[in-house]
């Protein structure tokens, strides 16, 4: 044997549970979740078999075929071909198999025997094809195919030992490279193939044609022409509702948590000036922005739910025509749907569209769905001038404007790609949407948990170290010059943050912005959450005792109804988030998508700001 | 193959069941070129001999549908399944 680590790739179709095995195999947290095109990227792991053998693990994108046909199916072509660079083709592919599902995984494994790798096939998710009665002849597949066989349970302790040992004992033997004859195939080839694995399929498997019941039935209602669209918004419609009404209690304890915190450094014996950094920078500014985990938590609640239950899938089903008609690809929707959490996932997924434009477009107008980091604003704003009501009855009228902002979001990003794919680009409208659509499973209570304390502890992380720096700052800049004996304002009135917020002021003047919002602005260039610690810090140096609960109070005090809706119309549209604009830079390749969609959401956010003021103190709200 | 009477699967109404019997690319995508429908269609299990059962359909233009194939359940265009020609069940 050589002396480099072996390197097994796990190749497959979307969905039939890669990253699941990959994450057993490694004990990695890679994302898993029940709809194709989950993975777009290559994870490498680590794994020490039972034998003591050490080796590499790839997961990779699914895919139908090695044609590769969109970027994230050209990642797992180049390396089962072996083609990156100074990266040889792995040591053993492991093709993994829906065992419910066989039939193109089937015609998969034989094109993978062509590549000149040992092949081994994994029958994956043999709980649930028991479950329906599916049987499998194993040894019979295996004979005819000319590879190992085996099962496994991605998801259960004990699930992979079988894959383990066939992993070890075809490791321990590993033949040298064979002939490679993979070319690009052609329809007639992919043809004998599929025919060919249709045959295999009657000789080795019993029962494998019913539907799942379960699925069956399900659907007859949720993809159902109308119930099943209605029964879409009514689940949004939920989910932005439960932000609001059950994270309250939680973000409250919170809040008074950092209260009693500030309220300690405040009785401390400590000099002034350090008092006023750890209470003004530190506790009020970085708590004002972990106060509202507990929406977080419950928003990713949601959209997780739905990922395992297999919905995504389906809602793209149901959005495909109104997608469509704005000139989104058929693809688009679950990268936008993603973006709901955070843009910089649904961009990095926009890898499985195939037409280059389609998926730039996508790329462009995903920053325009509200994202995680804006609910710190818009709850800030919404809980000082929204009174907390309900309408209709049972609807409260918080949820709705949250609603709204959501809303307009989506018809901002719609409208987007209405303008850029009909009236500049004037695209052919003739992208395809072919999708897979997987049977619904219950959701593992353990994944959910894995999942949202992921989740959780990236918003920590992000409170410990981004917010954080920028609260340093802003409280320096708050706090700098100090004022001079005698002065006759508030201290914070000499501090360079005043001069900087009063310089900007002309520009921000007709939004209807006072100087402490556009002080707010420029960290919160960095991350969204930033602009509200920002607030936090400024208007507790500026007021004396703010904690993170009180800037409510104090905003509802002091800006109008129009400065406060105007700082809402920005938020929907403005490009205040660092990290999307990188990962824009890396997967267009170049810097001028990223300036073009920094320019056109600034635009897009100041015109709507403008108009919203206006028109509020047209009616009185100035 | 047989000369069963075929129709188009992008014309057929939920609930058809039948067999596919052809694929026809020609002129049928506006979209993708012939051949490349073709291979596409073909890697997700739509081949001749295989049996399709047509689910769901969408709101708008009865359109996007839900197309059993076998055993996988396939979201498409009726604009790229009329390339999709398909015979009636015999019903027994
Ligand atoms: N019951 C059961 N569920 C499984 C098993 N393996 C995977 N799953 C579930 O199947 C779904 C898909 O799993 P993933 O690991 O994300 O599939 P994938 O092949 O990586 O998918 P892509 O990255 O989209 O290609 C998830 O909901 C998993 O929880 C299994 O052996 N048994
Ligand atoms: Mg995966």
């Amino acid at each position: 044997m050589s002396a480099a680590t072996p390197t097994i790739a796990l190749v497959g179709n979307p969905n039939c549970g890669k990253t699941a095995l990959f994450n057993a195999l490694t004990g990695s947290r890679q994302k898993v979740a029940n709809y194709p095109g989950v993975t777009v990227e290559k994870k490498t792991g680590r794994l020490t078999t039972p034998a003591g053998r050490s080796l590499q693990i790839v997961d990779l994108p699914g895919t139908y075929s090695l044609r590769a046909r969109s970027p994230d199916e050209e990642i797992t072509r180049d390396v089962v071909l072996g083609r990156l660079e100074g990266e040889a083709a792995p040591d053993l592919i492991v093709c993994v198999a829906d065992a419910t599902n066989l039939r193109l995984a089937l015609r998969l494994a034989l094109e993978l025997k062509r590549v000149g790798r040992p092949v081994m096939l994994s029958l994956n998710m043999m709980d649930i094809a028991r479950k329906r009665g599916i049987e499998i002849d194993a040894d019979r597949l295996a004979r005819e195919l000319g590879v190992p066989v085996v099962s496994s349970i991605a998801v259960r302790r004990g699930g992979i030992d079988a894959l383990l040992a066939k992993i070890d004992s075809a490791v321990a033997n590993l033949p040298v490279a064979g002939a490679a004859s993979w070319q690009v195939p052609d329809a007639g080839e992919l043809r004998g193939g599929q025919h060919e694995a249709d045959r295999l399929l009657r000789i080795v498997v019993r029962r494998s044609g019913e539907r799942d019941l379960g699925t069956a039935r399900a659907d007859a209602v949720l993809l159902h022409p109308v119930a099943g669209l209605v029964i879409l918004l009514a689940i949004l419609f939920i989910m932005f509702q439960a932000v609001f009404a059950w994270a309250r209690p939680a973000m409250d304890a919170i809040a008074a948590g950092f209260t009693w915190l500030g309220a300690l450094v405040g009785a401390a014996p400590l000099p002034d000036l350090l008092k006023s950094f750890l209470k003004d920078g530190l506790i009020a500014g970085v708590g004002s922005v972990i106060v509202f985990l507990p929406q977080i938590v419950i928003l990713f609640f949601f959209i997780l739910v739905l990922e395992d239950l297999g919905y995504m899938a389906r809602a793209a089903f149901l959005m495909d025509r109104i997608m469509g008609g704005a000139g989104l690809h058929g693809r688009a929707f679950i990268p936008l749907l993603s973006s709901f959490a955070c843009a910089i996932p649904g961009i990095m997924s926009t890898r499985v569209i195939d037409d280059r434009r389609d998926r730039l477009t996508t790329i462009l107008v995903a920053p325009l769905m509200t994202c995680s980091a804006r609910i710190p604003v818009y709850t800030l704003i919404i809980g000082a001038f929204i009174p907390d009501r309900d309408v209709w009855g049972f609807v409260g009228l918080q949820g709705l404007v949250m609603f709204g902002l959501y809303a307009a979001g989506i018809v901002g990003a719609l409208s987007v790609s209405f303008v850029l794919k009909r009236l500049i680009w004037r695209h052919s409208v003739g992208e395809p949407f072919m999708l897979e659509l997987p049977d619904y499973k219950i959701p593992q209570a353990r994944s959910l948990a894995i999942g949202l304390w992921t989740r959780a502890t990236i918003f920590l992380k992000r409170a410990g170290t981004t917010i954080l720096s920028m609260m340093v700052l802003i409280w320096v800049l708050a706090s700098f010059p100090q004022p001079p004996e005698g002065a006759t304002e508030p201290a914070i009135s000499y501090s360079l943050a005043a001069m900087i917020g009063s310089a900007i002021q002309p520009i921000t003047e007709p939004l209807g912005f006072n100087w402490q919002i556009n002080v707010a602005l420029i960290p919160g260039m960095a991350a969204r959450e930033v602009a509200v610690g920002a607030l936090g810090t400024i208007y507790a140096i500026d007021g004396g005792e703010g904690a993170a609960e009180k800037i409510g109070q104090i905003v509802a005090g002091q800006w109008s109804l129009g400065t406060a809706l105007a700082l809402l119309a920005w938020y929907v549209f403005a490009p205040q988030c660092a990290s999307t604009l990188a990962v824009i830079r890396r997967e267009t390749g170049s810097w001028k998508w990223m300036w073009v969609t920094f320019f056109y959401m600034l635009a897009l956010a100041y015109v709507a700001a403008l108009i919203t003021y206006q028109v509020a103190r047209a009616f009185g709200g100035g | 193959m047989s000369s069963k009477p075929t129709i188009a699967l992008g014309d057929a109404r939920v609930g058809f069941r039948g067999r596919i019997e052809a694929l026809a690319v020609e002129g049928a995508g506006i979209g993708l070129p012939g051949p490349e429908l073709e291979r596409r269609l073909i890697e997700l299990g739509f081949v001749e001999g295989a049996d399709v059962e047509l689910l769901h359909q969408g709101l708008f233009g009865s359109d996007p549908i839900a197309v059993r194939v076998a055993h996988a359940t396939i979201a498409l265009r009726r604009r790229e399944a009329m390339a999709i020609l398909v015979s009636a069940e015999v019903p027994s």
